[in-house]
């Protein structure tokens, strides 16, 4: 990387353009090497700086939020951190365990290994967004009916990968639902009752 | 992790430019290994160009086949009518690959650019020629379980661990890419690469250049397909090995055509050319298919903790012929 910094776009009369420059040119005697190569790049998109916080917006549980975040901050980390949505787990970190499964735009995914601001104008659910208030998720009643939880830590990833199988069309039977809830581990071995509790569930054939 | 800039460009060309123009500068689309890897250390990243705003998502037909965007999710091609249809292998391995969550985020491009498991690349207290050239291969003399038995070099004996590839190789896949020299395409079997001296590079894609599309041209194998993954649990683990076999076979039981490709044997998906000219003209029985298997097997060499691959890779391509003649 260049660590000279260049005169951006002298010729560039763009007012979009002028106010990036001249904010990127003021910071620069302050900043590190990736601020100044973003001025270099004259990228025509907007560009966060790394000293810069992203903004994003999101809805969260239906409520839209207006944030700001910086770029490294996993979705997962958002939610915990600065929304205090503290339901979503951080189990392994890595994408192996699934204790971190939320559904963003109704498809669940793990919240570890994005980035929050890959999901700018989403919506989000967690674990939290489930009940109706006090009344529970049919799978949150069914996970307390057959016991599909021990320790608990996993539950809230289960039950959002647990909703989403039946909603996909993949609770059809004992071993699709094995094959898929695989993404999410339980360290005490509750897959019995899990599974049961999903059947039960798709059985009862309510709207999840 | 370390900080990064990070972009996020709804033009083609400006995505294209911003990576062309840095080394450290990288695109990210689901971020599924890429997030992972760079938790890790494994990579840092300065920049961070996210293409997940550009219109590369579609599935479509034309010209003789099916157009799959390069951000395409994993879940949406395994689920799409028309590769189910007409790719039906293709829906199989990547079904076999990942977890369902994993599967929403992980895109085609992305797929097919997922960097090694070896555990060597990933503990970034040990050699590896892969991510730091010329610090050796910890699992040349290591644990090497998983490693490969086919087109590896003394500097590297890592496998790719993409389950699409293996399918998409045997497909006849062709790669288009667009960088800063234009548009170009690329045969899926010259994708990826072999380690040879440099195994840190994985494919034959020039900076800043990226993947818009994968085309999978028509063929006769839509109904006689199998993908057989071998792994250490029944589901969401990385393949010990796999096999993707494809037939095409004719009302007397004689193969007119056949595609055979393996996985978690060498360093880029392996084709299986010579194995399948063999088949072709045979009756599809399991004689054949052990035929088959042995001249597949042909110039496999293992290390000390993976000779199991040279017995399971026969039998595999066996389970996954048998297999894909009967359905």
């Amino acid at each position: 990387m260049n660590t000279e910094p260049e005169n951006a776009s002298p010729h560039d009369d763009s007012r979009r353009t002028f106010l990036k420059q001249s904010t990127l040119l003021t910071a620069m005697a302050l900043v590190p090497g990736p601020v100044v190569s973003a001025a270099e790049a004259k990228l025509d998109e907007r560009v966060a700086e790394a000293i810069e916080q992203v903004p994003l917006s999101l809805k969260v549980n239906g409520k839209k939020l207006k944030l700001s975040v910086e770029p490294r901050t996993t979705l997962l980390d958002l939610l915990r951190e600065q929304l205090h949505l503290n339901g979503t787990k951080k189990g392994c970190d890595y994408g192996q365990c699934g204790a971190c499964t939320v559904h963003v735009d109704g498809q669940r995914v793990n919240s570890c290994l994005s980035f929050a601001v890959m999901h700018d104008g989403k919506e989000i659910t967690t674990i939290e967004g489930l009940a109706d208030g006090d009344k529970l998720h049919p799978m949150q009643e069914a996970f307390v009916k057959h016991d599909g939880f021990q320790c608990g830590y996993c539950t809230p990833g289960q039950i959002m990968s647990a909703v989403a199988c039946v909603r996909e069309g993949h609770a059809g039977s004992e071993g699709e639902i094995r094959e898929y809830m695989s993404g999410n581990i339980c360290r005490c071995g509750a897959y019995s009752n899990i599974v049961a509790a999903i059947q039960d569930v798709k059985k009862g054939g309510q709207k999840v | 992790m370390n900080q990064f800039q990070y972009s996020r460009p709804t033009k083609q060309q400006a995505a294209i430019d911003a990576v062309a123009k840095d080394p450290n500068a990288a695109f990210i689309a689901g971020g599924t290994n890429l997030v992972d890897l760079m938790k890790r250390g494994v990579t840092s990243p300065q920049k961070l160009v996210d293409i997940n705003r550009l219109p590369l998502g579609k599935i479509e037909s034309q010209n003789n086949g099916l157009r799959i965007g390069a951000l395409a999710l994993n879940s949406a091609v395994a689920e799409d009518r028309q590769v189910r249809e007409k790719q039906p292998l293709l829906a199989l391995a990547l079904n076999a690959g990942a977890s369902p969550q994993l599967r929403n985020m992980a895109t085609v491009g992305g797929n097919m650019l997922q960097r090694t498991r070896c555990a060597y690349f990933y503990d970034t207290t040990m050699p590896c020629n892969k991510r730091q050239p010329g610090t050796g291969c910890g699992a040349l003399e290591g644990v090497n379980r998983m490693h490969a038995i086919f087109g590896f070099s003394d500097k590297c004996i890592a496998v790719h661990p993409s389950d699409m590839s293996v399918a998409l190789v045997a497909l006849d896949a062709v790669v288009q890419v667009s960088g800063p020299k234009g548009n170009r395409s690329i045969p899926f079997a010259d994708f990826h690469r072999l380690p040879g001296d440099t195994p840190e590079k994985d494919t034959n894609l020039a900076p800043g250049e990226l993947i818009t599309a994968v085309d999978v041209p028509d063929g006769p194998f839509t109904k006689h397909v199998h993908y057989q993954k071998v792994r250490e649990r029944a589901s969401y683990a990385f393949a010990l090995l796999s096999v993707a076999a494809a037939l095409d076979i004719d009302g007397s039981n004689i193969i007119k055509a056949a595609r055979l490709a393996m996985g978690g044997v060498a360093h880029k998906p392996w084709r299986l050319t010579t194995a399948e000219q063999m088949l072709v003209g045979k009756p599809a029985t399991e004689e054949t298919f052990r035929q088959a298997a042995d001249v597949a097997m042909q110039g496999a060499k293992s290390f000390k903790h993976n000779a199991y691959k040279l017995k399971l890779g026969p039998n595999a391509i066996v389970q996954a012929l048998k297999t894909a003649a009967a359905a």
